[in-house]
């Protein structure tokens, strides 16, 4: 009843507070280049597919979704974030692949007054150092990932650890936040890890020292085609067949797409989700296929679950203005098809929510050809990320908002996701031609 | 670090260096004799990667029929673009090459990417040569001692008929002195277009054989092109012999700088082509222009 009567309030005067009569958000992300096919246009389909539900539910409220290209390179996520408020009228911009394009999007979002949601991005910068008032960071951070998977994997077991990163900032801090995890599972490290130049092709030196040690995990932070390049030689120099395991920071369903389900099968790591997970995100994933022609990826499920979050809380606020959506996300508690036990932490705008440590599955355990992960464990929501009271946020924008050495990961790090070829930081060397 | 693990490095070092030294040895004929930079051998390189890729795997052909027939096809496709597009440039100023062969690289990399994806293609290599070797210090993958040894066999084949033998005599005749070679009744702009398709056959081998070891992604022969052209420069422009010793020392060099000081393995590289460049600017193999 009281949501019939909250209907029909919201039905009649409605149109007047939607700033141009519709909620419009912006799919700001990779279209082209190395990105494209974790991220790219599937997330605007994801965010698209967000927009129709959410319609059907609030039939007075009219959403509209578009997709803009950033090209992989920072300066150019800003100039189309810029674009995209000022010329075509987005209230909020999500999904942004490549941590240095999410951190140039979020100055922008702040000096307009917009809101940004980060999917794709991985850098826990932008619930730290580089925190803002308009900025959410929804689905995964590189914090949850090491630790999700360092804790997970040593109390099953994996108490011998040797771990090898690339060497910029995003795999540094990988590293160093896997290792701390292990060791506060009552595993063990058993000799520095090691640096690898990036991007690099061969790791044979590093595999060799890996069968030499003979650890009981093996484990890469790695990403994109440098971590393809580390399972194909894993396999090579035959560490799975000697039984040491490989545990991975990042992984996502285009890279294990990419080189075939096999060569990581028995290989772990941490999803905020995964389409065989439960019924209703199978179901949602055989939609997606249907309507995109592509099986989702955990980070374009991440852009549907953050869409319809936005639009939740705007169906809450019973208008699009920026403050009164913000004050309607914080604090908030959801579940919702695909994301479970939610919660948008407002001091520091993380969004936590539970997530599960996997397996790779070889492909005769496979029931269809997106089944990919076998569910191992669930790491609640509040023990998943980083503890506020490791946070170095502060929202007033004071002195500590500006770069703060002690922030995990440098705005410079291409960080997650994958990044090597990442042309957009500086700190990439030998960006591929016209990419 | 010990003698051991130095051995090993080494060994690394050679089977990047056999990657290097196909790739610089393709890039060496077609400048040295057709004074061409090509900047599409990555992309070729990429090309035959894929090509193996849809031999081998979708067409079910296997490893050993896909790593001959994928060269001949790049080369074929090498010739069509040195017939078609080249050609028309040979009047023009070098910088039209450039930009031609960089164009192209970014139409067959889209292209690639629009018919396979950005996250590359999975390939599996022959069952023949699965498993490893015991040299005594080490146990190396049998596959990468292939690779190793088809690198060391193809490059001194080539050596071998450019320096040695007649056909080679007429191609350095013609890249020589193109009016008086015609006089002999030689073809010459045929022997061009075979040399140019050899060499992109060449970028084709090397993506092949890289293919069971490397990521088969669209950008990667965009990374590996950068340090083939340093081997090129390092060898000396167009110097067959300097670009395959070069290839390999380059291997080496950076797989031991890799295992001493990570951070310093990319850069070493162009370091060492600052010093060559500085102290021998026609490249350690090479001839200073005119005295060739």
């Amino acid at each position: 009843m009281r949501i019939a009567i909250a209907m029909m309030l919201a039905a009649l005067p409605a149109a007047a507070q939607y700033s141009g009569d519709v909620v419009k958000v912006g799919v700001l992300t990779d279209l082209s280049s190395v990105y494209s096919e974790l991220a790219g246009p599937g997330s605007v389909k994801a965010a698209e597919l967000a927009a129709e539900d959410f319609m059907k539910k609030h039939k007075d409220i009219k959403v509209e979704v578009i997709g803009v290209d950033h090209a992989n390179k920072a300066d150019i996520s800003s100039a189309k974030a810029q674009e995209m408020i000022d010329r075509d009228g987005v209230d909020m911009i999500i999904d942004i692949p490549n941590s240095a394009c999410a951190l140039a999007a979020s100055e922008v979002v702040k000096q307009r007054k917009k809101i940004l949601f980060v999917v794709t991005g991985g850098s826990t910068a932008l619930t730290n150092a580089k925190c803002s008032k308009y900025t959410f960071h929804y689905w995964y951070d590189n914090y949850e990932l090491a630790n999700g998977t360092g804790t997970a994997v040593a109390k099953a077991g994996g108490k011998t650890w040797y771990n090898i990163y690339p060497n910029y900032a995003f795999g540094k801090d990988l590293d160093a936040q896997m290792r701390k995890a292990v060791e506060a599972a009552g595993g063990k490290n058993i000799a520095p890890s090691d640096a690898t130049p990036f991007p690099n092709t061969d790791f044979s030196t590093y595999l060799l020292k890996a069968k030499s040690l003979k650890p009981q995990v093996f484990g890469t932070m790695q990403a994109g085609a440098d971590l393809v390049n580390v399972v194909k030689q894993y396999n090579e120099f035959g560490l799975k067949a000697e039984g040491i395991k490989l545990a991975i920071g990042l992984v996502t369903e285009a890279d294990i797409r990419g080189l075939g389900q096999d060569a990581f099968a028995g290989a772990q790591a941490t999803l905020s989700w995964f389409s065989h997970h439960d019924k209703q995100s199978e179901e949602w994933a055989k939609r997606f296929t249907k309507a995109f022609g592509k099986p989702p990826t955990y980070m374009q499920a991440g852009v549907y679950s953050g869409t319809l979050t936005y639009l939740d809380a705007v169906a809450r606020a019973k208008t699009d203005d920026t403050d009164k959506v913000i004050a309607a996300l914080e604090g908030h508690k959801f579940s919702d098809v695909l994301a479970h036990n939610a919660f948008i932490r407002p001091q520091d705008h993380r969004v936590i929510l539970d997530v599960y440590q996997v397996e790779v599955k070889a492909k005769k355990d496979a029931k269809d050809l997106d089944d990919l992960f076998k569910y191992i464990s669930t790491t609640p929501a509040e023990k998943a990320f980083m503890p506020l009271s490791e946070s170095t946020c502060r929202m007033d924008g004071s002195a500590a908002n500006t770069a703060t050495p002690a922030a995990p990961a440098s705005p410079a790090s291409p960080a997650a996701p994958g990044s090597p070829a990442a042309p957009a930081s500086p700190a990439t060397p030998a960006p591929a031609p016209g990419k | 670090m010990s003698w051991q693990l130095l051995a090993i490095q080494i060994f690394n070092g050679l089977v990047n260096g056999a990657f290097f030294a196909l790739l610089s040895l393709g890039l060496a004929v077609i400048f040295g004799m057709l004074r061409i930079v090509n900047f599409a051998h990555g992309a070729l390189y990429m090309l035959g990667a894929f090509v193996a890729y849809t031999l081998g795997q979708k067409l079910s052909l296997g490893f050993w029929p896909s790593v001959i027939i994928a060269p001949i096809i790049v080369g074929v496709l090498g010739m069509i673009i040195e017939r078609t597009l080249i050609r028309r440039l040979a009047d023009l100023a070098p910088a039209y090459n450039l930009l031609l062969t960089f164009g192209l690289t970014l139409f067959i990399q889209d292209g690639v990417r629009l018919m396979y994806g950005i996250s590359g293609a999975p390939y599996a290599g022959p069952s023949l040569l699965a498993g490893a070797t015991n040299l005594g210090f080490v146990v190396f993958p049998t596959y990468r001692l292939f690779v190793i040894v088809v690198s060391l066999v193809v490059c001194f084949a080539t050596w071998f008929v450019i320096e040695r033998t007649r056909i080679g005599a007429v191609i350095r005749a013609s890249t020589e002195n193109p009016a008086i070679t015609r006089t002999f009744g030689i073809d010459v702009s045929r022997l061009v277009t075979l040399v140019f398709g050899f060499g992109a056959a060449m970028a084709g081998l090397a993506g092949v054989l890289a293919a069971p070891i490397y990521s088969v992604d669209p950008l990667m022969g965009s990374e590996l092109i950068v340090t083939t052209f340093a081997v090129v420069v390092i060898g000396g422009l167009g110097s067959i012999l300097g670009s395959v010793m070069t290839g390999f020392a380059v291997g080496v060099l950076a797989a031991v700088g890799a295992a001493l000081y990570p951070p310093i393995a990319n850069t070493l590289i162009f370091i060492f082509m600052a010093l060559v460049l500085v102290l021998r600017p026609q490249g350690l193999f090479g001839m200073p222009e005119g005295t060739r």
